[in-house]
């Protein structure tokens, strides 16, 4: 399809070569494997799968046409035009990892400042290129911890109010180590306090406590106690983050975090199903010859002019092969541009505005569906960012089918990942929620308690 | 040629984007986890647009030049791929939203994992992944559990070439194998005594590249499969290296049991400066319950009024979760899109072309340098980036001088087992027109190596910045546009 060869030029290629035709190429492959009949559908051109993936498109109901309360690790953000018109330079996403800097400089410059967005937004000291999403990176985390006790600690200790979805990650990773145990987020005994519960576990076993700000149920804890408990018996902490809530929230280095990952998808970058999004690694200085992934520095070429090069490379899995402590060769270049371009517009009153109406917003939504006969907060005393959980009358399947008739996408069903929360909804309001949507729902809310 | 950094472009109280006011009564913050401030730049949206506009520039990329980078498989990446990944209906879809309002998504995703079973051969493909790395690892982790449910402690140990991949050996020791180097013999195939030697119960498997990274394919791969098997090993495939088989050779069919495909660089989904790859996985039947989820299957046949309905499934012995989600969906649309435009004559064309152009252009580039590996090659070819008789040139000096002439370099260094390598990968998208150019270039280099080796020390002159200084960076460390407070 994309082969520019032309039938002189292809007898031109062979005779000078020395063969008479391609398929002399091959002779190495196994005879009785060689060249199989694939049982797949014949080409298309692009007018015709143009159509096709309209179609296909189409079969699905996208967030624009309803009002989605869906969060729960992936969160509807408006995304300004410009994030679009950068990313979609061929310049910057048809080039490879800078290796060469002399021909790179575009992608190094700008994850380097995607770096120095993150420190800052996260208060942390150092920034990698990126992870490939929350999940991976807080697996990374504790691969980080393991490592800088030299596997000699074995507990990862990890809140239950951490997302499910990367818990199980932290486990999958976790396995491959020697007979490290991932403790800490079993369900809780009634009247108990997370926190206290984490507390009484760290001990000198423990290599990493592991806590999400805001939570997964959107809570904002004070997790000083953690790091202070955690520091006296030598123990890291990572903080699992969501970058819009430090736009008005302060940021986990202030907590004395000692590594902070987070989920960068909120900065930019669309829902897509759940990916590609962008896994974002920051980690206070004395880890920086710890850190797994990609690192950009400054430095200045022959005439003395600033460059950007990979550096502390002597880390990584192509230097030192089965010594490096990570395979991770890759970062998500295009998606930490992304979060770098969307940053950079909003600026520093931008990112506090919208961080600030998802905030307001979800506050507002909060108050009226309480409000609701047979609807209560979950945690009525705990302050929220821009989720929060609703205790229903009913199941929370019945009522979301209920709401797709509205045109409404309701909250995520805490049931799939917690047996023991039924009946509770987990509800995400972003800026993009106007309060005649979130009226609207309350309304829908109403009628189910009616029928 | 510099840019400023967004923080020396950032002027106090300028503003890029407004929100809505909010419509909403207002909540105090919760006391006590106030920001004070967040430092951010503040930029106009032309402050914005110019500065990463202006860096694009300061970029080579296959849509600007030719980008031979050995191993990475820079092909042309289409149009359509990035209208495709745009359509709101793909975009505006959250993950966990009810399966019956994205039957749109699950299908391509359904489609996706067949087709790469039928072009690999093997029985069931999970498309979580997020990179080949990332796949490598799903791989290990399967070789681990298998033993492991076959209650087989012993077998600890992984082989892996000395040609291979550096993330093949890292992902064995993140996966708790020991490793084990293979040596390759003079015709750069696995060395068969060697690995006889280690054909016993302690040997968990083998990870093979194949073609290998001098781009070769294994004369005895069918031999070295069954060896491993008869010890009670099994054989993981690196797929880096699969544009050279589209069409050509089902790697399942010679008997490998994992693969992990890079569909960044096979199915020219971008490779956007780094990241998003996306590293699917297919294995056999006797080890597809261990695959990571979720994976796409029917739920529900259908009939001839309806179509069939999908959803997810986690196999009944899975590795576990490798990431959020269900894999980097925007990138499998692309690679979905990429083959449903080729169909089984396509794929093939691309390798047949993308090993016509590798021979092509070694043929070429073997008459001024040294070719260790004298065979017909696969898609790539390794040749000596040095002349004994010019002590002072290096593969460094050949692939910096290369920019000058506005090529992108080789992948240089690598493989490690060829001296001053420099790896050479044209891809099937590439014209005689531009190979030939390349091949002069090259000419040119040997040439100017001989009559002023010195200017070549120095290259390239032509590029926005010169050589840098990467031991002062590593010195002195400045990875932010400031130094952070310590807090």
């Amino acid at each position: 399809m994309y082969t520019p060869h032309t039938p002189q030029e292809i007898e031109e290629m062979l005779s000078f070569i020395g063969i008479k035709s391609i398929e002399e190429l091959f002779k190495r492959v196994p005879e009785k494997y060689r060249f199989p009949d694939l049982n797949l559908p014949e080409g298309l051109s692009e007018m015709e799968i143009a159509a096709e993936l309209n179609e296909i498109a189409a079969a699905n109901a996208n967030s624009d046409e309803f009002i989605s309360f869906l969060g729960a690790g992936a969160y509807n953000h408006y995304i300004p035009s410009v994030v679009d018109a950068i990313l979609s330079r061929g310049e910057f996403y048809t080039a490879y990892t800078p290796y060469q800097p002399e021909v790179s400089q575009g992608t190094l410059q700008a994850i380097f400042e995607y770096q120095s967005l993150m420190v800052e937004l996260t208060g942390m000291d150092v920034s990698n290129a990126s992870h490939y999403d929350g999940a991976t990176a807080a697996a990374e985390a504790a691969n980080l911890a393991y490592h800088n006790f030299r596997g000699k600690r074995k507990k990862v200790l990890v809140a239950r109010s951490v997302n499910p979805e990367y818990r199980e990650t932290i486990r999958t990773y976790m396995y491959g180590l020697e007979d490290v145990q991932v403790l800490g987020d079993e369900p809780l005994e009634s009247g108990k306090d997370e926190i206290e519960k984490l507390l009484e576990m760290i001990d000198k076993e423990t290599a990493v406590v592991i806590v999400q700000y805001p939570d997964f149920f959107g809570r904002i804890k004070d997790y000083t106690n953690i790091v202070e408990k955690a520091h006296e018996f030598g123990a890291l902490v990572t903080f699992v983050f969501n970058p819009t809530a430090l736009g008005i929230l302060k940021p986990p280095g202030a907590f004395g975090a000692d590594i902070a990952v987070g989920d960068g998808q909120p900065l930019g970058i669309p829902l897509s199903f759940g990916g590609p999004y962008l896994g974002i690694f920051t980690v206070k200085d004395k880890f920086v010859r710890k850190l797994a992934g990609r690192l950009v520095g400054e430095t200045v070429d022959e005439a003395g002019n600033r460059a950007f090069v990979l550096t502390l490379t002597a880390r990584e899995q192509h230097i030192r092969r089965e010594k490096s402590t990570s395979n991770i060769c890759t970062n998500q270049g295009l998606m930490a541009l992304a979060s770098a371009v969307y940053l950079s517009v909003l600026g520093k009153t931008g990112f506090k505005q919208v961080a600030n109406l998802c905030y307001q917003k979800a506050h507002y939504a909060a108050e009226q569906i309480s409000k609701l006969p047979g609807f209560e907060l979950a945690f009525p005393d705990d302050p929220f960012f821009h989720e929060f959980v609703i205790k229903t009358p009913k199941s929370v399947s019945e009522i979301n089918l209920h709401l797709e008739s509205h045109w409404i996408l309701g909250g995520y069903d805490l049931r799939q990942a917690y047996p023991d929360m039924e009946n509770q909804m987990l509800i995400a309001v972003t800026e993009k929620i106007s309060k005649e949507d979130i009226d609207d729902f309350v309304a829908a809310l109403e009628e189910v308690t009616n029928d | 040629m510099t840019e400023k950094t967004i923080y020396e472009l950032s002027q106090p109280g300028r503003k890029g984007f407004l929100f809505p006011a909010s419509d909403v009564p207002t909540t105090p913050l919760p006391a006590g986890f106030e920001r004070e401030s967040i430092n951010l730049p503040e930029l106009s949206e032309l402050d914005v647009i110019r500065h990463f506009t202006n860096l694009s520039h300061l970029n080579h990329s296959v849509d600007g030049g030719f980008y031979p980078l050995g191993s990475c498989t820079m092909k042309y990446n289409p149009k359509i791929n990035e209208v495709a990944v745009r359509l709101p209906g793909f975009t505006q879809t959250h993950p966990y939203q009810p399966i019956v309002s994205v039957q749109g998504n699950l299908y391509l995703m359904y489609q996706l994992q067949e087709w790469l079973q039928e072009i690999s051969g093997f029985y069931k493909v999970s498309l979580t992944p997020a990179a080949g790395a990332h796949g490598e690892l799903v791989g290990a982790l399967i070789i681990k559990k298998y033993h492991e449910t076959n209650n087989n402690t012993k077998r600890v140990k992984i082989l892996i070439p000395d040609s291979a991949h550096g993330t093949n050996p890292a992902t064995s020791s993140m996966s708790g194998f020991e490793v084990a180097p293979l040596p390759s013999d003079s015709r750069g195939n696995v060395d068969l005594e060697v690995l006889k030697l280690h054909c016993d119960e302690t040997l968990a498997g083998l990870m093979l590249t194949n073609p290998n990274t001098l781009g070769l394919f294994d004369e005895n791969v069918v031999e070295v499969i069954e060896m491993v098997h008869e010890a009670g090993g099994l054989v993981y495939g690196d797929g880096a290296n699969l544009n050279a088989l589209l069409g050509i050779v089902r790697p399942g069919d010679l008997g490998f049991d994992i693969l992990h495909f890079n569909l960044h660089k096979t199915f020219a989904t971008p490779h956007g400066g780094g990241g998003p790859g996306s590293g699917p996985v297919g294995v056999s039947e006797e080890l597809a319950k261990f695959l990571p989820g979720p994976i796409v299957d029917i739920i529900d046949e259908g009939d001839e009024e309806n179509p069939p309905f999908y959803g997810f499934s986690i196999p009944e012995k899975s590795i576990g979760r490798m990431k959020a989600f269900y894999g980097h969906f925007g990138v499998i649309i692309k690679a979905f899109t990429y083959i449903a435009m080729h169909g089984p004559e396509g794929l093939r064309d691309i390798s047949e072309k993308a090993v016509l152009n590798a021979n092509y252009l070694m043929k070429k580039v073997k008459e001024d340098y040294h070719l260790p590996y004298d065979r017909t090659c696969m898609h790539e070819f390794v040749v000596e980036g040095a002349w004994k008789d010019i002590p002072s040139v290096h593969a460094l000096d050949i692939s910096k001088r290369l920019m000058d002439y506005g090529f992108h370099p080789p992948t240089n260094y690598f493989p490690l087992i060829v001296h001053e390598a420099l790896m050479i990968e044209p891809t099937e998208t590439e014209s005689k027109q531009t190979l030939d150019a390349f091949a002069d270039a090259m000419k040119a280099i040997a040439q100017e190596a001989r009559e002023n080796p010195e200017m070549l020390n120095k290259a390239p002159y032509s590029t926005p910045i010169r050589r840098s200084d990467e031991v002062k960076a590593a010195r002195d460390l400045i990875l932010c546009c400031w130094t952070p407070d310590k807090i």
